[in-house]
């Protein structure tokens, strides 16, 4: 308990410490007469690169400076006014939802941001410039972090009391337990012999409604899509503290493929300051592959034109599947093929074909499993 | 249009025009008021031609009238009917060529011919003008008919002749005064007068306008024109009443009895002639052609009486009379075949060497000798010269270098009285003129002058305005028709920020001033409405419109600069505060310390701002 107290406190004392060190240049150079900067690393994948041995995108040293300007003033302003926001809400050991924090910002008159996605932006550049997570500067996202369920107890605690709170993953019924905002502090008890990250809730509840958890032995994670970085950090966590392997069983397209899988394993570009916390290296990739979609014959729908970018660019840009030969096999098995199959393309051969054949022959060989 | 010393050839029939031997395929009046006139003059010419005209004419009239009962008409039965026209009856019958199409635009132009020569008598005798213009009704007034009424007498099968009003008008100037047996010549008669023959910069060109404005009066009231004259040096004025008999364009004489003068003026004319007309205010009026002559010539004085007894007064603004223009004589290239040949039988020389070097400009025994060194031929006597030698002795005038016409004969208006000119009529922020430098059209000197008003209180939502003058003189009518709206419609104006529907005037708060200047302007028309389209005066107009159009830009990226920097200062000042909030915030830094880092930011940007 008090190690992890420890640990926030550390996580708010190098948000205050940027957030001070930044001020006091802008402060300190505007006095001098000259222009202030803000000096942020530049976020996108064109700035990170992938060792398989760290087995995250890690950032590169490509820096962006934003001098203070006529065209910079009005965004100079409202970066430093959330820095101030920021640093208010750790004084007073306080949360802001990103919407909340568009709101507060309109009590500053024509500093204000007009539109949620301006605030956010601003956002992830003063997080990026302090290199700490979102939650270090007080800010919580609005989107769900997936949910949860099988052989797993979380270990929460009581807000009101502190005291420590079980959950039982297994106890949800038809239901499932919600990932937090911040799985900082939490703790596990399993059993379950891996953890099966499924993209689709509709996979999800299927798996779920038969309690194919307790069959396989294993803890089954909706992602919804992209995981959320609280998804990301709970699967991390889990896998490291009790050793379990990740597989991943997401639809056998370009998304999810380089969207869903990548970011889960390596993380995102966008926030590279982050990912060594917020991604599972140890991931793998189950299915569906495009030679699954051979095997299984499975029904099919073209590659549509973004599909196959993404595709292409994942092969060019992505420093993570250049590195991975297998990888760069399968996807360019996936736009030579020229279609995609849905997870849930399983369903021709029968409702519960996936968990009585594809499944269980899958999991025989987790060797055979793209890195 | 006064009109003093010489005599018009062309129409009367006793005139010696028999006595000329030679050819004279165009005479004078048709070279410059081109087309109209040639049937009268194809008449004097070559009577047969025109009678085949006629005989067609009325021959194809007849095939459509009926076929039963059609009686062919023979060369004899025509040749009775074949009479000569006379120049008043011709503009009697076209009176909208001389500007009287309508009740209203007659009575304007009765005023701007009077007018006109009231101003170029002044300035010839050197005398600071000084005119009175009283419009007095003399019937009642007429009601503009309501919309309704207007409907319902577009639609009506019975259409009454619109109703008119009748007024008095008298023009009175403080001139030299006229001969008294000049009078009856000189308003009693079309196409007499001394400014046609001449090459000078006047108002009157071509001796037809006070004349066709007492026809007018005539023909619409019945009532003569009154002339009153008082010459310097007589003790009394005298007072001649006359109408111009339209069949001979001869003066008919009614009345002529010696007056008392009652004006401190030793001299000076009074013109009174009764018409129907319409007075009306706004534009295209008569009050808005006296504003605007006070504009052009600030050294006159004007006085207007409106039909409602209101009484106007524009004093002079300055004494200085505008320099005197000088005569100039033709210049060889701009002088037609025809004219050439005319001026050849006209000519008092002995020989044609004589002739060139005394009846153009700028031709000097040097240039003389290279026509005829070019034309292969030697110096010959005019006393019965060969056509084929005049001829040839024309076609080698363009080949010969010959020096520009003199141009000190044209007094532009100026720059600077141009801009003050454009100020009375408009607010504007900004005021730019330009007087170009001389040109020549047709052996012709010219000078176009331009200013332009911009921003200020002139409308953004409307058209341009333009105003035109040409020797002085206000154009209000016709522009579409006009050399200027021609130019100005060509022009690219959206660069100045200013919208232009297409083939159009700009839209936006600019309002232009166009003076054309020269010995002999060419108006499309004989009620000088209209600047006609000459390419070189097209090109000057361009020039200048341009040169105004600069300084224009310069004016409205100067501004719009300064309208920049005022919006970046203004932005600047909105988010720096919260910049020096944020800090105060973060690092508890005084008030006083925030301050501080405010106006220090602001400094530094500013700076940077205008470095960059």
């Amino acid at each position: 308990m008090s190690s992890s107290k420890n640990a926030l406190d550390k996580a708010d004392n190098k948000a205050l410490v940027g957030i001070d060190k930044t001020a006091k240049e802008v402060y300190d150079k505007a006095l001098k007469g000259q222009k202030p900067q803000l000096k942020m690393p530049v976020r996108s994948l064109s700035n990170v690169r992938y060792k398989d041995k760290t087995g995250f995108l890690e950032l590169r040293n490509q820096y962006k400076t934003r001098t203070l300007t006529y065209n910079t003033v009005k965004g100079f302003a409202q970066t430093l006014k959330m820095m101030s926001a920021s640093k208010e809400l750790i004084d007073t050991n306080d949360h802001a939802s990103k919407r909340e924090m568009y709101y507060i910002s309109k009590n500053w008159g024509p500093a204000r941001f007009d539109e949620q996605p301006e605030s956010d932006t601003v956002m992830d550049d003063i997080e990026a410039m302090m290199c700490v997570n979102r939650e270090q500067l007080r800010f919580l996202p609005e989107e769900k972090g997936g949910e949860v369920a099988g052989q797993l107890i979380v270990i929460d605690k009581d807000r009101d009391t502190g005291k420590a709170l079980k959950i039982d993953c297994t106890g949800f019924g038809s239901g499932a337990y919600s990932i937090p905002i911040s799985v900082e502090h939490l703790q596990f008890q399993t059993k379950a012999k891996f953890i099966l990250c499924i993209e689709t809730a509709g996979m999800f509840q299927r798996l779920v409604a038969h309690n194919y958890w307790r069959k396989a032995n294993c803890i089954l994670i909706s992602m919804g899509g992209v995981p959320t970085r609280a998804t990301r950090r709970f699967v991390r966590r889990l896998a490291d503290a009790m050793k379990m392997p990740v597989y991943t069983f997401v639809d056998g397209d370009p998304y999810g493929v380089a969207n869903i899988y990548r970011t889960l394993k390596v993380g995102s570009g966008n926030a590279a300051h982050i990912n060594e916390f917020f991604c599972v290296p140890t991931a793998t990739f189950m299915g569906i592959t495009p030679q699954d979609v051979i095997d299984y014959k499975l029904p099919t729908h073209p590659l549509k034109e973004v599909d196959i970018k993404r595709a292409k660019d994942a092969l060019k840009n992505d420093p993570f599947f250049k590195f991975h030969k297998p990888w760069v096999k399968a996807v360019e098995q996936m736009i030579a093929s020229g279609v995609r199959a849905e997870q849930q393309a399983l369903a021709k051969h029968g409702l519960n074909y996936v968990m009585d054949e594809y499944l269980p022959q899958k999991l025989k060989h987790p060797d055979r499993f793209l890195p | 249009m006064g009109k003093r010393k010489q005599v018009l050839k062309i129409t009367d029939e006793n005139e010696e025009k028999s006595t000329k031997k030679r050819p004279a395929p165009q005479g004078e009046l048709f070279q410059k008021i081109e087309p109209r006139l040639k049937i009268k003059r194809s008449e004097e010419e070559d009577p047969s031609e025109e009678d085949e005209k006629l005989a067609k004419a009325s021959g194809s009239k007849a095939k459509s009238k009926s076929k039963k009962g059609f009686k062919p008409e023979n060369a004899e039965s025509l040749a009775r009917r074949q009479r000569e026209i006379s120049v008043s009856e011709f503009f009697a019958k076209n009176r909208h060529l001389l500007g009287f199409d309508n009740p209203k635009k007659a009575l304007l132009t009765t005023v701007k011919e009077a007018v006109d020569n009231s101003l170029d008598a002044c300035e010839e005798a050197g005398i600071l003008p000084t005119i009175t213009v009283k419009l007095k009704r003399l019937s009642a007034k007429i009601a503009e008919p309501t919309e309704e009424e207007a409907k319902e007498n577009a639609k009506g099968k019975k259409r009454m002749p619109a109703a008119t009003e009748r007024y008095h008008l008298s023009i009175e100037d403080n001139g030299p005064g006229i001969v008294k047996e000049q009078i009856p010549k000189i308003f009693g008669k079309l196409l007499y007068g001394s400014k046609f023959h001449r090459l000078k910069m006047s108002r009157g060109q071509q001796g037809i306008g006070i004349s066709a404005a007492g026809m007018y009066g005539h023909m619409t009231t019945g009532k003569p024109m009154q002339i009153t004259s008082k010459l310097p040096k007589k003790p009394k004025a005298y007072f001649v009443e006359l109408v111009i008999d339209t069949k001979t364009n001869k003066p008919d004489v009614l009345k002529e009895i010696d007056l008392d003068w009652p004006h401190e003026s030793s001299s000076g004319t009074k013109v009174e002639i009764t018409l129907e007309g319409r007075y009306q205010r706004g534009r295209q009026s008569i009050d808005e052609f006296i504003l605007q002559n006070t504009l052009s010539n600030p050294h006159a004085e004007f006085h207007f009486v409106d039909p409602d007894g209101q009484k106007f007064d524009y004093p002079r603004k300055t004494d200085d009379l505008p320099p005197a223009p000088t005569e100039i004589k033709p210049h060889p290239y701009g002088v037609e075949l025809g004219r050439f040949h005319q001026m050849v039988a006209d000519t008092h020389a002995k020989t044609m060497k004589k002739f060139l070097t005394s009846e153009f400009s700028r031709v000097s025994e040097k240039v003389a000798d290279e026509i005829f060194k070019t034309a292969s031929l030697k110096d010959f006597s005019l006393s019965n010269p060969r056509p084929e030698q005049v001829n040839k002795i024309h076609e080698a005038i363009p080949k010969v270098a010959i020096m520009s016409p003199p141009t000190d004969c044209i007094v532009p208006i100026g720059e600077k009285l141009l801009t003050e000119t454009l100020r009375y009529q408009t607010k504007a922020d900004f005021y730019t003129s330009v007087t170009r430098s001389p040109s020549v059209y047709r052996g012709n000197p010219f000078i176009v002058e331009c200013a332009l008003a911009y921003g200020g209180e002139l409308s953004g939502e409307e058209a341009m305005s333009v105003y035109r003058f040409a020797n002085r003189v206000p154009l209000q009518f016709q522009p579409s028709a006009c050399a200027t709206m021609r130019v100005l419609t060509k022009l690219d104006w959206k660069k100045y920020g200013l919208n232009q529907p297409k083939n159009s005037l700009p839209v936006g708060p600019v309002a232009i001033l166009i003076h054309i200047a020269s010995v002999w302007v060419p108006f499309t028309s004989e009620s000088k409405e209209a600047i006609a389209d000459y390419p070189e005066i097209k090109q000057e107009i361009r020039l200048a419109v341009l040169e105004c159009g600069r300084q224009l830009s310069l004016h409205v990226s100067r501004s719009r600069r300064a309208a920049e920097a005022a919006r970046k200062a203004n932005y600047i000042d909105t988010y720096i505060p919260f910049i020096g909030e944020a800090l105060q915030e973060m690092l508890k830094i005084s008030d006083q310390q925030r301050d501080k880092v405010i106006s220090t930011l602001r400094s530094t940007l500013e700076k940077s701002k205008l470095e960059g």
